[in-house]
């Protein structure tokens, strides 16, 4: 007796799971190979210090799709929130923190001219937002049509524009391509608030406060807005609860998950996806294969650029993905004391970017292919709220730092010391005594991420989300509607629309292109 | 008599464009220019005895053929010379020859790489796609994306049309080419640097963006979308200087009945009950007429010609927040005798082109980091050219002048006005760069006028000095040019329009802003169009 | 270190015959095939023509592009390349290919030799260095540009088996067409190929620039017993639309060099199916013509005989109904057919045997000019192929 092939799924990071216990839950069977011993990709709880536990890579959810929270019923498979809707503490250099959420300045020192301008912002921004949001779960649409039917889909998007009304889309097709530097100046005085914002555009992207487009990766950092998402949140016992929830849904729906079973190439035979060969020579004959590997390693790596055409090829070979964001794990004998921040706030988003100028200047060195001197950083303190990830009374700080380029010159065995002791004398600039309350600290570079999470350039998203990587150009047109020019072979990751952040709309949108419920 | 039908505020080339159409129309025009000479930023002047000097925009190619046709600027007096090549000197001594002859180029590239030599070929086939389709926007006004009326959807389906012929792969390949950085951009076709270097400038001049500013890859569309006799990307001298295209206008204007006058500063537009009345010039008199065009600046325009009481706010909000930011400016300088440029020897044909000398993209990078902290450019980025090699009209017999355009420099100084002994230091600076590659130039300076963005926009009136009238960015092109709801030339006055470089598509002495005015003007009057369509590139 | 900056001051090049080339254009008629200047007549294109169907003709293919591809992906390389298989062609072997886009559209066509195991020499009309690099992702190969390095002439014609013996190219009669070896002529070596561009017994020699004159004049007192004559590209031009050859620029449009994206054609669109092997795994523009075999072509390359004796050059193309459906893309009198041929572009499904088809010809006698529509006829093959060319080893002249 042979079994019907499987449809075999690479990568249990989010959105390989999410793929996996779609296709599973439509009937087809499914294997995914995942190259480490646990799931959940960049997406996981790790033990850096002894007793000490943290989200490793990505550290907050902001974006995760409730259609898929519902549909999986994670919750029931213990999808739990430790806080939701964090707010955002800009921290002050020079005294009191500024306190926001998504939709109002709630203490610190601002004028009221910016608190009401502020409060506008937020609901154009997220307004616009959530156009972006709507596009999640679809499927990019293609811009050339042979029938009319063909142009439905990109009519849909241009209805969502409209809905805008009138002016709100004039404003919209003047920023979208904007940098967040110039629309925070038009909109506000403090330079604190327009720090905030604009660490908030850049984060996870080559991109400075002054860069055009970084107004784009603004709006896709709130198209949460779409679903009503309100702020980043912490799951409990961190981000890699999100995976191991995912991981029992794709289980129950029957997925099998081979764990340390690390591809080494997508077999190819006449055009089609036969399957996979795990490292040790094992062979996995499939019916399709989807891919949450970045794109690089997908379609250059585990394919190769033999079994492409020739343009496309050159397409994925200049896909940028040079990731840019680093990570600081400190575990801590005491909570950190911030300065001007008051007790109630100090569980909350701490933000290191004390203007849009800073945050830009941030940015200079890297182009450079060197470390910010003066680097911006998204902290959080996960105990505050989850006394899961420490022992009692100590602490975890979890930090995205930027700007740390993948490619930095002389190499990061060279930089990493120094570097390290930079951002330490930051945050003592900020808490002060933190360095002594220090038990132990991790900085994991992007060399590092792409290294042990297998994601080339160690890029967060795979591939930077900028507009010319973006929908229909994401990651590179011919692929950018998850089905890539082999047949049968797919792309369920953060590389694909979407893009990255902890959506999984990428795997659930890829499984049923899989399943043929997209055309 | 001071009834008119149409007043054109602002004499340069734009405005000389409208009203030359306007009078072809049959109207009573008159351009009303502050300056004593006309030409606006497009002007040739006499600054040291015997040296005539295109001081602000100093090369042509951008000056849209109908145009020139349409209202004969030959018969006026222009003629444009199509000038050779360029070169970019590099730090070891050597040189890329940007030569006319396309495989003498060809083998000129190659010895940077082989490859290269045979990727400029594909570079420059998708550089002129992209030309095709921006062409054939140029002489249309833009449509509002955001309108029900037949005639936006029909633009729209123009421009439509226009992408559909790129075929799926090109559509995409325009949108990433629109919000690419000139530096990405060059990446997917070139390995060598100094390649790279060579095409680079064009994506950012005149443009406060850096090489890997996302946006800059259409600012390098902006300098090859024109053309000299078919000749696409070829750029050429207005014989006689710049000044000499403002003149020919000027010529259109008056052959046509049309009156230009200088010395007469416009204080403000009057208008009266939601329309434009007429004009009052500093000096107190006031001049009717139901039609007023500005060539100005939108934030001159709407912050300088109006009492801010006077406009929506949310308009004066939107011309506070118009970018239009200094970032270079201009040396002009008389030389005794030809500089010798050791890298090229004696003789060499590319002296008679534009010498760069930054030749490698970090270099333009950090040039730009300069700026974004509030100081020109260290180590700048200069488009050097001797108009004298090609064009013996603009200084004596074995003389030269010498055109330097320096990019970055800011409009104001780390906050602060510019002073003398700044404007001295950052002439030293772009002395010193060209004297690194011409040993005696400095000693062959007879005269030198420094120009920084704050001379641009006390003489020209350039707000912030910025040479386009506003960044080319997407968020102030096309039907965002200069503001969303103002992009089709008419202002919030009945009877008012704008016709300068801030309108669509844009800077460059183009003259395609003023004659697409003029067409909206002669609409609203019910008039036949005095101005040509553009042609049309199959 | 770069190359000398100095070339710039010899703007056209010479080929390594242009000593020779020169001393020999007695009506000193040149132009220029890019980097070089060549001859476009010698002494009389219809006795060059001549000598060619009648004896044999030289013609200088130096300027031609050549590019060198090695290494231990080689052949995996030149398969995903071309499109045809590249298996096939063993070592001293010739190949005839195109290679396409991702969207199935021909960027060039040329011959491919394979020299030894691992090494071939790609000639084309067109510089390829850009498009072969950037194919070559993801394979270890190495491409060079050798067209400086080559030297190289045409012999076409009835006598140039006899004139290549009488060189002391022993055992050349048995060279088979698409074959090539090497032989040793005075100390230097010399590679022969079977292969030209007139559709006749012909063949390619190829040297080191360095032996270029020497090969020249050995040529030419080895040939001149046998009618020997040099040959400028107008007399090659006739031949090549005789054999119903393509060329890049002027029957198709290079893919890589359009600017108006609906200019290409497929090679499908140029007759050249033939050359198309689905049963290759993979090559570009496979999954596009694999779509164009299925939704069918738009044009079609037609070879057509034109009534008349006007040479049907630049004309349109009609049905029966007088709609334009193509145009003409290269024609000319044919001395060897005795009729008005013409090679033409038409839009599918014309372009069969049976459809009827009209050529405005526009033709100018005594500065008069005169508007003809002539009836033409779907030709099947070239126009004029002697048996000779296929022949091995080839009939005595």
């Amino acid at each position: 007796m042979t079994e019907a092939r499987p449809t075999v799924v690479i990568g249990a990071g989010h959105n390989g799971l999410v793929a996996a216990a779609y296709l599973a839950r439509a009937g087809r069977r499914v294997v995914v190979v995942e190259a480490a011993g646990h799931v959940g990709g960049a997406a996981v709880t790790r033990e850096f210090a002894p007793h000490f536990r943290v989200s490793a890579v990505a550290h907050l959810t902001h974006l995760l799709d409730p259609v898929i929270v519902r549909e999986l019923a994670l919750e029931r498979h213990g999808l739990a929130f430790a806080r939701e809707s964090l707010r955002t503490v800009a921290l002050n250099p020079d005294g009191e923190a500024v306190v926001l959420d998504q939709r109002a300045v709630v203490a610190g020192p601002v004028a009221e001219p910016d608190r009401a301008a502020y409060a506008e912002f937020m609901v154009r921004m997220r307004r616009f937002a959530a156009v972006l949001g709507r596009q999640h779960r679809r499927v990019p649409p293609r811009l050339a049509w042979e029938r009319w039917t063909d142009a439905l889909p990109a009519a849909a998007v241009g209805l969502d524009l409209r809905r805008l009304g009138r002016e709100e889309l004039r404003e919209f097709l003047r920023i979208v391509t904007m940098a967040i530097y110039d629309v925070a100046d038009e909109a506000f005085e403090s330079p604190i608030l327009k720090g905030a914002v604009s660490l908030d555009a850049v984060l996870g992207t080559r991109l400075g406060a002054r860069s055009g487009n970084s107004v784009f990766t603004y709006l896709h950092r709130l198209s949460g807005a779409a679903w009503g998402l309100g702020g980043p949140s912490l799951p409990r016992g961190g981000v890699g609860s999100v995976t191991d929830a995912l991981a029992a849904a794709s289980r129950l729906a029957g997925a099998e998950i081979r764990l340390a079973s690390p591809v080494e190439a997508v077999l190819v035979r006449s055009g089609r996806a036969a399957g996979v060969r795990l490292a040790g020579g094992e062979v996995i004959e499939a019916a399709a294969v989807l891919s949450s590997a970045d794109p690089h390693t997908t379609l250059l790596g585990l394919v190769g650029a033999r079994h492409l055409e020739a343009e496309f090829a050159q397409r994925i070979h200049h896909l940028r993905a040079t990731g840019t964001a680093a990570k600081l794990h400190l575990a801590l004998r005491a909570p950190p004391a911030f300065r001007g921040v008051a007790a109630e706030h100090a569980g909350e988003r701490l933000l290191i970017s004390p203007s849009a100028t800073y945050a830009d200047e941030a940015f200079n060195p890297a182009k450079y292919r060197q470390w910010s001197e003066h680097p911006v950083l998204e902290i959080t303190v996960p105990t505050m709220h989850d006394a899961t990830l420490a022992p009692p009374g100590q602490h975890v700080l979890s930090a995205v730092v930027q700007y740390a380029p993948y490619d930095i010159a002389g190499g990061w065995d060279a930089a990493r010391a120094p570097f390290e002791a930079r951002l330490l004398a930051l945050l003592e600039q900020y808490a002060p005594g933190i360095g002594g309350q220090v038990i132990a600290a991790q900085l994991l570079t992007p060399a590092d991420i792409a290294r042990d999470y297998r994601i080339a350039g160690g890029h967060w998203h795979h591939a930077e989300l900028a507009i010319d990587q973006a929908l229909m150009l994401r990651p590179v047109p011919g692929a950018a509607r998850y089905a890539t020019p082999i047949d049968g072979l797919y792309l369920c990751g953060a590389g694909s629309h979407p893009g990255g952040g902890l959506i999984g709309a990428a795997g659930r949108n890829a499984a049923r292109v899989a399943l043929g419920e997209e055309p | 008599m001071n009834r008119f039908d149409a007043i054109v505020v602002g004499g340069g080339h734009n405005g000389l464009t409208s009203a030359a159409f306007l009078a072809r129309a049959g109207l009573r025009v008159v351009v009303l220019e502050r300056n004593p000479y006309i030409g606006g930023a497009t002007v040739s002047r006499e600054l040291h005895p015997g040296w005539v000097y295109s001081n602000c925009s100093y090369v042509c190619s951008l000056l849209r053929p109908e145009i020139y046709r349409s209202l004969e600027l030959g018969r006026h007096g222009l003629q444009i010379v199509p000038y050779g090549g360029g070169v970019t000197f590099t730090r070891d001594g050597d040189v890329l020859g940007g030569y006319v002859d396309k495989e003498v180029r060809r083998r000129e590239i190659a010895r940077y790489s082989a490859r290269d030599a045979d990727a400029y070929l594909r570079y420059g086939r998708d550089v002129m796609r992209q030309c095709r389709l921006v062409r054939s926007l140029l002489m249309r006004t833009p449509p509002d994306p955001t309108s029900w009326r037949p005639r936006d959807l029909r633009e729209m389906l123009h421009v439509g049309r226009e992408f559909a012929r790129l075929g799926e792969a090109g559509i995409y390949d325009t949108i990433r080419f629109y919000t690419m950085s000139i530096a990405d951009y060059l990446g997917e076709y070139f390995e060598s640097d100094v390649v790279k270097a060579n095409f680079a400038g064009s994506g950012i001049i005149g443009t406060a963006l850096g090489v890997q500013s996302p946006g800059t890859a259409y600012v390098l569309l902006h300098h090859y979308m024109g053309d000299v006799d078919g000749q696409a990307g070829a750029w050429g001298f207005a014989r006689g200087g710049m000044g000499a295209v403002s003149r020919a206008l000027a010529a259109a204007v008056q052959a046509h009945g049309g009156e230009v006058r200088s010395d007469a500063p416009v204080a403000r537009i009057r208008t009266r009950a939601g329309r434009v009345v007429g004009v009052a010039l500093e000096n107190g008199d006031e001049l009717d007429a139901p039609v007023v065009l500005s060539a100005l600046d939108p934030k001159r325009t709407f912050l300088g010609l109006f009492d801010a009481g006077d406009l929506d706010p949310r308009l004066v909000k939107r011309a506070r927040d118009f970018k239009i930011r200094g970032s270079s400016g201009k040396l002009n300088i008389a030389l005794d005798g030809l500089p010798s440029f050791p890298a090229l020897g004696p003789k060499h044909p590319l002296l008679a082109g534009d010498m760069h000398f930054l030749d490698s993209l970090e270099r333009f990078e950090r040039a730009y980091d300069d700026w974004k902290r509030g100081t020109w450019s260290q180590d700048p980025y200069l488009d050097l050219l001797m108009p004298t090699m090609t064009d013996p009209t603009m200084a004596p017999p074995g003389k030269h002048f010498m055109s330097v355009f320096v990019q970055y420099v800011p409009h104001r100084l780390a906050g602060r006005e510019w002073t003398d002994a700044d404007r001295d230091a950052f002439r030293r600076t772009v002395f010193a760069q060209i004297s690194r590659y011409s040993p005696d130039f400095e000693k062959l300076v007879v005269h030198a006028e420094v120009r920084t963005p704050q001379e641009l926009e006390a003489e020209v009136g350039l707000t912030e000095g910025n040479i386009f009238h506003g960044e080319l960015t997407f968020d102030q092109l096309l039907f965002n040019r200069p503001f969303p709801g103002f992009a089709q030339y008419r202002g919030p006055f009945r009877g008012m329009y704008l016709c300068g470089s801030g309108t669509h598509p844009g800077g460059g002495v183009m003259a395609a802003p003023g004659a697409n005015a003029a067409r909206e003007v002669l609409r609203d009057l019910r008039r036949g169009s005095t101005v040509p369509e553009g042609w049309s590139d199959d | 270190m770069r190359p000398p900056r100095e070339h710039y001051r010899e703007v056209v090049r010479r080929t390594p015959f242009h000593s020779r080339t020169t001393r020999a254009n007695e009506l000193n008629l040149w132009h220029r095939w890019r980097d070089y200047t060549v001859a476009d007549a010698y002494f009389d294109v219809t006795l060059e023509y001549t000598a060619l169907r009648n004896a044999c003709a030289v013609f200088d293919i130096s300027p031609m592009t050549k590019h060198r591809i090695e290494g231990p992906d080689a052949l995996s390389f030149l398969n995903r390349l071309v499109t045809r298989d590249v298996a096939r062609i063993g070592p001293g072997r010739v190949g005839y290919c195109v290679w396409c886009d991702d969207g199935g559209q021909v960027i060039d066509d040329g011959t491919l030799f394979h020299l030894q195991p691992g090494s071939y020499r790609l000639c084309s009309q067109e510089r390829q260095l850009d498009w072969l690099t950037r194919s070559a992702l993801g394979f270890n190969v190495s491409i060079r540009e050798e067209t400086e390095e080559v030297a190289a002439l045409a012999l076409q014609g009835p006598t140039s088996c006899t004139v290549l013996r009488a060189l002391g190219l022993d055992g050349i009669e048995t060279l088979a067409p698409f074959a090539m070896r090497t032989y040793a002529l005075a100390g230097a070596e010399l590679l022969v190929s079977r292969t030209g561009y007139t559709g006749d017994l012909g063949y390619e020699l190829w040297t080191a620039p360095a032996q270029a004159e020497a090969l020249w004049d050995r040529l030419f007192q080895a040939g001149e017993a046998y009618g020997i004559r040099p040959m400028g590209t107008h007399a090659l031009e006739m031949a090549r639309i005789e054999a119903g050859y393509i060329q890049a620029g002027v029957d198709f449009l290079p893919a890589d060099r359009a600017v108006r994206v609906d200019r290409t054609r497929s090679p499908f669109e140029l007759d050249l199916g033939w050359l198309v092997d689905f049963s290759k795994p993979n090559f570009t523009g496979r999954r596009a013509l694999l779509d164009e075999q299925r939704r069918g072509s738009r044009y079609r390359l037609v070879r057509l005989d034109v009534e008349g004796n006007k040479p049907a050059k630049d004309a349109y193309v009609y049905d029966d109904r007088r709609n334009v459906i193509g145009a003409v893309t290269s024609a000319l009198w044919s001395p060897m057919a005795k009729s008005s041929i013409a090679l033409a572009s038409v839009r599918m499904p014309w372009g069969r045997p049976t459809d009827e088809l009209w050529a405005e010809i526009y033709y100018q006698k005594e500065l008069k000019w005169n508007r003809l529509n002539a009836r033409c006829r779907v030709v099947k093959g070239a126009f004029y192929e002697p048996a000779r060319r296929r022949l091995t080893p080839p009939p005595a002249w």
